[in-house]
C-alpha cells in the first residue's frame, strides 16, 4: 500500500501493538453503539430461553438464572467500529453451564443464534461459545451491567468482533444451518474475527 | 425489522481522489471526495477510511456521509477532535489533489430512501447532523413532499453545521421544519432557541407533525445526547421499532468516527 501524503501517525507501545487486531486503536473509555433505543427491562419479565430451532428446550428466570455458576473472564474487546478496549472483567454464566443445566449433553446442530430483548440478533458457530470461551454476562467490572452496555445480561464472546456480544440478550437458539442475524443481514461479516479483519462482508 | 439485506458485494479498498475542502465550521471540515469504484449509496450511510504511514502503520477510522446519493461526490464532513490522530490529520494536512484509501458504503441500518416514505423526524447533536444531512438532502431530490423535521442541538451558532443551507431550506421548503437549539449561548436568532433539547421542545417538534406522527426517528450524536434523545421520544409515545440511533464511536478525547460507526459494541 502506498504511504498516505502526509500521515505519519501515533505509534502505541509495542506491547500495546501486539494485542491490536489489523485496523484497531486502543480506547480508554468504554464507548456504547446500538441500534436503537435501550430498552427498559424489568428483571421481574426477564427471562432466557433456550431453544431448538422453534422448539424452547428451558427458561430460566433472573433469579434461577442467577443460581447457575459464576465464572469470571478477563479479555480484550474489539469492536467493528475500530476501538478496542483492554483488560476488561466480566463475570457471568458460561454457555457451557447454560448447556449442561438444561440436560443438552449433545447439542443438536452447530449453529446458535443470539436473540434479545429489543429484537436484535447475531449468529455464532458452537465452536466458539462452549470451551469457556464465551458467556450470558450479568456483571461488568463486579457491578451489573447497565442499560446502555446491554444489561441486565448480554452474550460475551470476546473472541470476536463485539456486534456478536448481543445486548439485552434473552436466548439462544440452535439452527439447522449458520443464519445471518441482524447486522450479519445488513453487510457485516458472517463469523467476525477481528484478527483476520472480517468486518463485512466477503472480508 | 423493515429494512433488510441488499445483496452486498465485498467492500474493497480503494483511492478517492480529494477534489475540494470546505470549512464548515470553527471545528468542521468538508472534504468533497470522487471514488472511482462507487455504485451510490443509501442515505445515512458511512465508509471506512485508511491512512497508511511510510512504515506501514495504519490508522482506520468510520466517517459519515453528508452528500446525497444523487451527489456527484462523496462529502465526508470531519469534525476535528482534541487530540485526533485521523481527524488532525484530515484538518492539517489533506488538500485538494490527494488520494485518501477508503471502502464503503457501510450500514444498512441507519438509512433512509424516498421510497420509504414519512413523515420522519431527524434529531441530531453536534457532528450526529451529518448523515441526517444526507437523509435530508435525499428527500429534497427525490421525495419532497414527505415531512421531515429536524430537531439540532449544538454548542454555539458558530458550530451550526451546513448553517446557511439549513436556513435555505427553512425558508423554501414548506414540507421541511427545524427546531435549531444552543445548548452554550443565547440565540441571538428568531429561528433558534437556546437550552438542551427536552421534552417541551420535542412535544412542539411533534406537534407540528399536525397529528400523523412520524413514521421513523432518525437519531444520532454522542451517547449521552442519543440516549437522553430516544428516552424523550419514548415518553412521548413514539414507538421502540420506530426509533432508529446511531452513537458516536469512540471516548471524544480520542478519536471517534465522527459519527458513523453502526454495530453494536
Amino acid at each position: 500500500m502506498l504511504p498516505t501524503r502526509g500521515f505519519l501517525g501515533r505509534r502505541v507501545s509495542s506491547e500495546d501493538a501486539a494485542r491490536l487486531p489489523p485496523g484497531q486503536y486502543k480506547e480508554s473509555g468504554f464507548p456504547v453503539l446500538s441500534a436503537g433505543p435501550t430498552p427498559r427491562i424489568d428483571l421481574a419479565d426477564w427471562k432466557f430461553t433456550l431453544k431448538i430451532g422453534p422448539r424452547p428446550v428451558k427458561s430460566w428466570t433472573w433469579s434461577q438464572f442467577n443460581a447457575l455458576p459464576l465464572t469470571k473472564m478477563h479479555r480484550d474487546i474489539h469492536c467493528v467500529t475500530k476501538w478496542s478496549k483492554f483488560d476488561t472483567n466480566w463475570a457471568g454464566v458460561t454457555v457451557d453451564a447454560i448447556l449442561a443445566d438444561a440436560g443438552l449433553s449433545a447439542p443438536p446442530t452447530p449453529f446458535l443464534l443470539a436473540h434479545s430483548f429489543d429484537g436484535y440478533s447475531t449468529n455464532v458457530p458452537l465452536k466458539d461459545l462452549t470451551g469457556e470461551q464465551a458467556m450470558v454476562a450479568t456483571t461488568y467490572e463486579d457491578c451489573p451491567i447497565t442499560g446502555d452496555h446491554g444489561g441486565p445480561a448480554r452474550l460475551f464472546v470476546p473472541h470476536l468482533y463485539f456486534w456478536k456480544s448481543a445486548k439485552w440478550v434473552n436466548g439462544l437458539q440452535f439452527t439447522e444451518r449458520d443464519e445471518p442475524g441482524f447486522w450479519e443481514l445488513r453487510g457485516y461479516h458472517i463469523y467476525g474475527d477481528p484478527w483476520k479483519e472480517q468486518r463485512f462482508t466477503g472480508d | 425489522m423493515s429494512d433488510s439485506a441488499q445483496a452486498p458485494a465485498r467492500l474493497v479498498w480503494q483511492q478517492a481522489a480529494v477534489e475540494r475542502v470546505v470549512s464548515a465550521t470553527p471545528s468542521v471540515k468538508s472534504f468533497f471526495l470522487r471514488v472511482p469504484e462507487w455504485h451510490g449509496f443509501r442515505a445515512g450511510q458511512h465508509v471506512d477510511v485508511r491512512l497508511t504511514a511510510p512504515d506501514d502503520y495504519q490508522a482506520e477510522r468510520s466517517y459519515s456521509i453528508g452528500s446525497a446519493p444523487e451527489d456527484d461526490l462523496v462529502e465526508l464532513v470531519i469534525e476535528r477532535l482534541a487530540e485526533g490522530e485521523v481527524s488532525g490529520f484530515f484538518h492539517e494536512v489533506v488538500q485538494p489533489g490527494d488520494a485518501i484509501e477508503m471502502r464503503g458504503p457501510i450500514g444498512g441500518h441507519f438509512v433512509w430512501g424516498a421510497g420509504e416514505g414519512g413523515p420522519i423526524l431527524l434529531v441530531g447533536g453536534g457532528s450526529g447532523v451529518v448523515p441526517l444531512m444526507s437523509i435530508l438532502r435525499h428527500r429534497m431530490n427525490a421525495a419532497p413532499q414527505v415531512p421531515a423535521t429536524l430537531i439540532y442541538s449544538v454548542r454555539h451558532f458558530d458550530d451550526v453545521i451546513f448553517r446557511d443551507e439549513l436556513f435555505r431550506r427553512v425558508e423554501t421548503d414548506p414540507n421541511f421544519r427545524q427546531w435549531l437549539t444552543l445548548t452554550r449561548e443565547t440565540a441571538d436568532h428568531p429561528l433558534v432557541r437556546s437550552g438542551r433539547v427536552d421534552g417541551a421542545l420535542v412535544a412542539e417538534a411533534l406537534a407540528g407533525f399536525g397529528g400523523k406522527p412520524p413514521i421513523r426517528t432518525y437519531v444520532c450524536g454522542s451517547n449521552a445526547f442519543v440516549d437522553t434523545a430516544s428516552r424523550l421520544l419514548l415518553d412521548m409515545g413514539l414507538s421502540f421499532p420506530s426509533i432508529r440511533t446511531e452513537r458516536y464511536g469512540g471516548d471524544p478525547a480520542r478519536d471517534p468516527a465522527a459519527p458513523g460507526p453502526v454495530a453494536e459494541g
